[in-house]
């Protein structure tokens, strides 16, 4: 028998064995948010966003392998207090100037903070200086946007795609790093896919900003979590 | 005995100043200025971004006009990705700027005459401050009010519908737009109810221009005299001479209509006009190179456009174009009130734009962009509520933008406006030994005809504090008064 039973939320969810508590939770219709998981990709819990309390201990929904009759909460107020915490310190950390980034209305982490009604950060802004890649003829690396989530290093690799980032440096100072050489003759379909992977504005295509206008964009009119939520517009 | 009388912050303007006013022992005015205090850096932070970033992130230098400053951008970078130089866009995608840009002048000129400049002309130049304002004119004339608050909406409307948001929006991309307008957007804006449709918006445009009229002919000394002076008038007009806001060559003429820019291409900007940088302000003081730095300064704004342009290209405004050029004779008109003459025919004019670009099917279908080959530097200008505005860029190989200048609309008018200073501190001051407010509210009335925005924000209803210093030679502080503090 792969048919496992557990509870989320006080609500009986079935799945089968080898899901993770978040995909369990994602096929019953109830929301975890996430930033560094993402479809396709092996799970890292990096960004601990998903973190719920799993048989009383808090743990990351994305990496934890959901077994028969485990006991998970997801949305009490310490949880989510927690998660805005996470959001806030995201934006501290960078340099997240919503108001000009192309990716305003598509950002994940933008969608998270809207989520928590994040109004002023309750953490001072770091404000490092930090630089942009604009040597590749079709994509740019805004280090200002970066969450080092790394799912632009994690994506599932083909033959005629193969490792593009990497990272460099270390501890605080870490980076994504473009390797230009393979990606010297980089398509729009492989740039579009590089920026596609990213949950903020941090890898963006040269040339193709804001073509997508507001009022369409992917959260101008459903808020994050709704089409799992079955809120959707 | 000597003083210095300070104003600051100016109010009812769009942002911070203040003038200072300097008498000698015999109370005659012997130099007054306007300064700018803020500093703001856009040139400076805009560098090291992608270029088709610029329309999104400069249009924040203002919260009231940001359309112009984001079309100026565009079409800065219309010419770097080898869209033309203004006239090179698809159909639609220069019909819908020109719809949100004439959608932005409507409000903007809206806010300017009827929130900030018409409680001078309803309550007196020293009329009671606590009634001076638009909450004054909402208690004492709620029509009025209505009809500012709903024509301001309107154009506000208009620019949500093209770019997205009412402030802010990011309709504009390098070469083209990023939408077409629906059809039910079209015809609420052609059909709407009562009063939210484009008829209504014209009524009550001639009703404005009525209304001025009729003070005009109640007040002639006051908007005929006040703070009037002879310039030079500089803005774009239309190959063929007619007014218009969107695009054209860069014409000017002096204070006896006599040609001193020949109708440029503005992509050469910089061969005719240069800046000049003094120490008292964080304003620069542009200027005409083959005049010089004395003289050839100029006017912009709706004044200035009157006395350039040859004709209007719609049918109600020009009857009043008529009108008001023969106030002069055909000759330029250089009183300094009568930009709200001006500002009110921009009003109609904007609106029957409006009309016949909704009535333009291409804004319901249509390619949006168009690109050519690259370059590497564009320049765009446009003419804002408030003048002529100079957007120029160069980007890098990488596609980042390594220069910008900006020359605003105001920063084309500070000569001017210091002028207007002077002439009101002088008219209003000059052997006086008490300085009431009335008086100190006729300097700000000199620049208010301007509607410079000194910002991004919009602060003022009259309740900003105004604190005047009676300094003496030794710069000793020997009286303070204070208004709203």
């Amino acid at each position: 028998m792969n048919k496992i039973k557990i509870r989320i939320n006080d609500i009986v969810c079935r799945g089968e064995k080898g899901q993770t508590v978040l995909e369990i939770a994602k096929d019953n219709g109830i929301y975890i948010p996430t930033l560094c998981n993402y479809e396709g990709i092996k799970p890292q819990g990096s960004c601990r966003i998903c973190t719920c309390m799993i048989g009383g201990r808090m743990m990351t929904a994305c990496t934890t392998p959901a077994l028969d009759g485990m006991d998970i909460v997801t949305n009490s107020d310490e949880l989510e207090k927690f998660r805005a915490t996470i959001v806030e310190l995201l934006f501290a950390e960078g340099n997240h100037f919503c108001p000009t980034c192309e990716r305003s209305g598509n950002c994940e982490l933008q969608a998270l903070g809207y989520r928590y009604k994040m109004m002023v950060p309750q953490f001072p802004y770091s404000f490092a200086a930090k630089d942009i890649d604009a040597d590749n003829p079709k994509i740019m690396i805004d280090h200002n946007r970066c969450i080092l989530c790394k799912r632009c290093i994690r994506r599932k690799k083909e033959k005629d795609n193969p490792n593009w980032f990497v990272f460099k440096k270390r501890g605080a100072k870490v980076q994504i790093n473009i390797d230009h050489e393979l990606t010297a003759d980089f398509t729009d379909k492989l740039a579009q896919q590089a920026m596609d992977t990213c949950p903020v504005g941090a890898i963006i295509r040269k040339e193709k900003g804001f073509d997508v206008p507001i009022g369409e964009r992917k959260y101008d009119k459903n808020p994050i979590g709704s089409d799992i939520e079955g809120l959707k517009e | 005995m000597a003083k210095k009388i300070t104003i600051e912050p100016v109010t009812r303007v769009e942002g911070h100043g203040k003038v200072t006013i300097h008498l000698d022992d015999n109370n005659q005015v012997t130099q007054s200025r306007l300064h700018i205090v803020e500093f703001r850096g856009f040139e400076r932070f805009v560098q090291g971004r992608p270029y088709w970033e610029a329309p999104v992130l400069v249009q924040r230098l203002c919260g009231i006009c940001p359309v112009s400053h984001h079309l100026a951008a565009a079409k800065a970078l219309d010419v770097i990705v080898g869209a033309g130089t203004g006239d090179g866009l698809t159909p639609t995608g220069e019909k819908m700027r020109r719809l949100m840009h004439y959608g932005q002048m409507f409000q903007s000129h809206v806010l300017h005459f009827f929130h900030l400049a018409a409680p001078d002309l309803l309550f007196g130049i020293d009329g009671d401050p606590a009634m001076r304002n638009v909450i004054g004119i909402a208690l004492t004339n709620k029509e009025l009010a209505v009809q500012a608050v709903m024509m301001r909406k309107f154009g506000q409307e208009i620019i949500k519908a093209t770019a997205g948001k009412k402030i802010h929006g990011t309709g504009a991309i390098p070469g083209g737009i990023n939408k077409h307008l629906t059809e039910a957007e079209r015809d609420s804006f052609l059909n709407g109810a009562d009063p939210m449709n484009i008829d209504k918006m014209i009524d009550w445009s001639l009703g404005a221009l009525d209304f001025f009229k009729g003070y005009h002919k109640n007040n002639k000394d006051l908007i005929d005299k006040f703070a009037a002076y002879p310039s030079n008038h500089v803005s774009l007009v239309r190959k063929d001479g007619a007014m218009d806001f969107y695009h054209g060559v860069l014409r000017g003429i002096d204070s006896e209509s006599n040609k001193i820019l020949d109708d440029i291409d503005y992509q050469n900007y910089l061969d005719y006009i240069d800046e000049e940088v003094k120490s008292w302000s964080y304003m620069k003081f542009p200027y005409l190179r083959s005049i010089g730095k004395k003289n050839g300064w100029y006017r912009v704004g709706p004044l200035a456009r009157m006395n350039t342009a040859e004709f209007i290209p719609t049918p109600l405004a020009q009857k009043e174009f008529e009108i008001f050029r023969a106030y002069t004779n055909g000759k330029p008109n250089n009183m300094t009130m009568h930009q709200h003459w001006a500002r009110l025919i921009e009003i109609l004019h904007s609106a029957e734009m409006m009309k016949d670009l909704l009535n333009d099917p291409d804004l319901l279908k249509g390619e949006l962009t168009v690109k050519g080959t690259k370059g590497n530097e564009g320049v765009g200008l446009l003419e804002a509520p408030r003048g002529t505005l100079f957007h120029h860029y160069r980007i890098n190989e990488k596609d980042q933008i390594t220069m910008a200048n900006l020359i605003v609309s105001t920063t084309n008018n500070n000569i001017p406006m210091n002028k207007a200073v002077n002439l009101a501190a002088k008219q209003f001051m000059n052997g006086q030994t008490d300085i009431t407010e009335g008086m100190m509210n006729a300097v700000e009335v000199a620049i208010r005809a301007y509607d410079p925005c000194l910002s991004c924000a919009t602060h003022a209803l009259g309740k900003m504090p105004l604190e005047i210093k009676l300094i003496d030679k030794n710069e000793n502080v020997l009286d303070r008064m204070l208004k709203n503090g």
